[in-house]
């Protein structure tokens, strides 16, 4: 069970990254790996969000749309998601405002984006159960941030480098960003040896 | 048709438990917008300059609404109106505003500072200075290539002679010009002080005299004949302590090179 469980993890957050892999959420990718910090709280701020919206959409999957409803999923997914991002931000500045005060501004970004959904119709999809999934979805946030982060410290390094013209700005970007995704490739083989 | 209304209504009583939990929480755990810091804001030009000491208007409107600050007339731009409503809206008694206007220590054009090198770089002062300070021999003055005019929101700074001259009747006393300016000669002032120093050169009297006709030199007489001891020399630059002077101008008199000017 448990070696299960890392297994899921470890291959969500490197094999299967959702940014590298998969290419779901790439525009907070670009768009907020500007500096480490941001990229850091983004990335924070979108494993929460996928966790809490794993536990609200599994259930509703599992006991409202399986097994009639199925095709349902997508558009009732995305109206969970909403719903519960707003949510969780009345709640966030009401009681905890200093969290609120960091995660604020990303909280309404990941609203829709795809990533979130990508991972709680995925989780679906490999027919993971309740606890698999969570795991699945920590993966996924872990994989979000593990990108964001290693991306920041590249574009970080772009800025001091003498870019020809034609690249500046998002066309270096978008290489720098394949180039990331490439090296992501390398642990393809990773999951499948790791307990031989 | 059971097959259309069941999906439909599926989605229709998920989306209205959403809005419910939502209305609900926004009522009875949301935190009102404060409506202090709005009407501030909205009061506020939205200039965005930083004249207050605070990153922009929302920051000061915060500041305000917040308790961090009960200045209600730091806003430069809006002078007394702005001042005016914002103590309306925060309950305190209007303070009054001072004005204040841009101020440039430094007369050395092109008649009185002497030329060292040609210079034909990039036309920016922050440039020039990079550049061995300048083409002027004094290089603790103003460049002339007008950072601080292009900055100026108002167009209230002309370069003539290769000085900047600042019109008192445009400027809105924002302080953009005072933070552009590579050699900070440019300060603010109220207009009540009656004398300013009108250099900024801090070497020694000999070597300010070679380089600039208008210099200070540091000779110490406005600080001898100042009646209130509000003139200090350091740094072999004449400095008023606006505090004590009594606008008097006998320093103005006295001044052999005249970087002393009474208004």
């Amino acid at each position: 069970m448990i070696k299960n469980l890392i297994v899921i993890l470890m291959a969500s957050v490197l094999v299967n990254n959702y940014v590298l892999s998969k290419f779901l959420g790439v525009c907070p990718f670009l768009g907020v790996s500007k500096k480490v910090g941001q990229a850091t709280g983004m990335g924070i701020a979108v494993i929460f969000v996928m966790l809490v919206a794993t536990a609200a959409t599994w259930p509703i999957y599992t006991y409202l749309l399986s097994p009639k409803y199925e095709y349902m999923q997508t558009i009732v997914f995305i109206l969970v998601i909403a719903a519960l991002v707003q949510f969780v931000e009345i709640v966030l500045k009401k009681y905890i405002p200093s969290l609120h005060k960091s995660l604020g501004i990303y909280l309404p970004l990941i609203t829709t984006n795809c990533a979130v959904l990508g991972v709680t119709l995925n989780n679906i999809t490999d027919g993971y159960g309740f606890i698999e999934a969570m795991v699945s979805s920590l993966g996924a946030g872990l994989g979000f941030l593990l990108a964001m982060v290693l991306f920041a410290g590249v574009r970080g390094k772009m800025e001091a480098a003498d870019i020809p013209k034609a690249f500046k700005g998002i066309p270096i970007t978008l290489i720098a960003a394949s180039i990331v995704s490439m090296s992501f490739y390398g642990f393809a083989g990773v999951i499948e040896n790791m307990f031989a | 048709m059971t097959e259309i209304l069941i999906p439909a209504a599926l989605v229709g009583v998920i989306g209205l438990i959403a809005a419910a939990v939502l209305t609900l929480s926004a009522r009875f755990m949301g935190i009102k917008a404060n409506e202090k810091e709005k009407d501030i804001l909205d009061t506020l030009p939205g200039a965005n300059c930083g004249a207050c000491g605070y990153p922009g208007c929302e920051a000061y409107a915060k500041a305000l609404a917040g308790g961090e600050t009960d200045a209600t007339s730091l806003c430069v731009p809006g002078a007394e109106a702005a001042a005016r409503r914002i103590a309306e809206i925060m309950g305190t008694e209007f303070e009054g505003v001072t004005k204040k206007t841009a101020f440039i220590r430094c007369r050395g054009d092109c008649t009185h500072n002497k030329e060292k090198a040609f210079y034909n770089g990039i036309s920016s002062c922050a440039a020039a200075v990079g550049y061995f300070g300048g083409k002027g021999a004094c290089t603790q003055g103003c460049i002339g290539f007008g950072d601080c005019a292009a900055v100026c929101p108002e167009d209230a700074i002309c370069i003539e002679k290769g000085i900047a001259h600042v019109d008192p009747r445009k400027c809105i006393g924002c302080g953009l010009c005072v933070k552009t300016c590579p050699n900070r000669i440019i300060s603010l002032v109220t207009g009540e002080e009656k004398v300013y120093v009108t250099c900024s050169n801090t070497e020694k009297g000999a070597v300010t005299r070679k380089k600039c006709d208008v210099g200070c030199i540091g000779c110490m007489k406005c600080q001898r004949v100042c009646p209130t001891e509000a003139i200090k020399v350091e740094n072999n630059l004449s400095q008023i302590d606006y505090d004590k002077c009594i606008a008097c101008g006998k320093c103005a008199e006295v001044c052999p090179v005249q970087c002393i000017s009474a208004k």
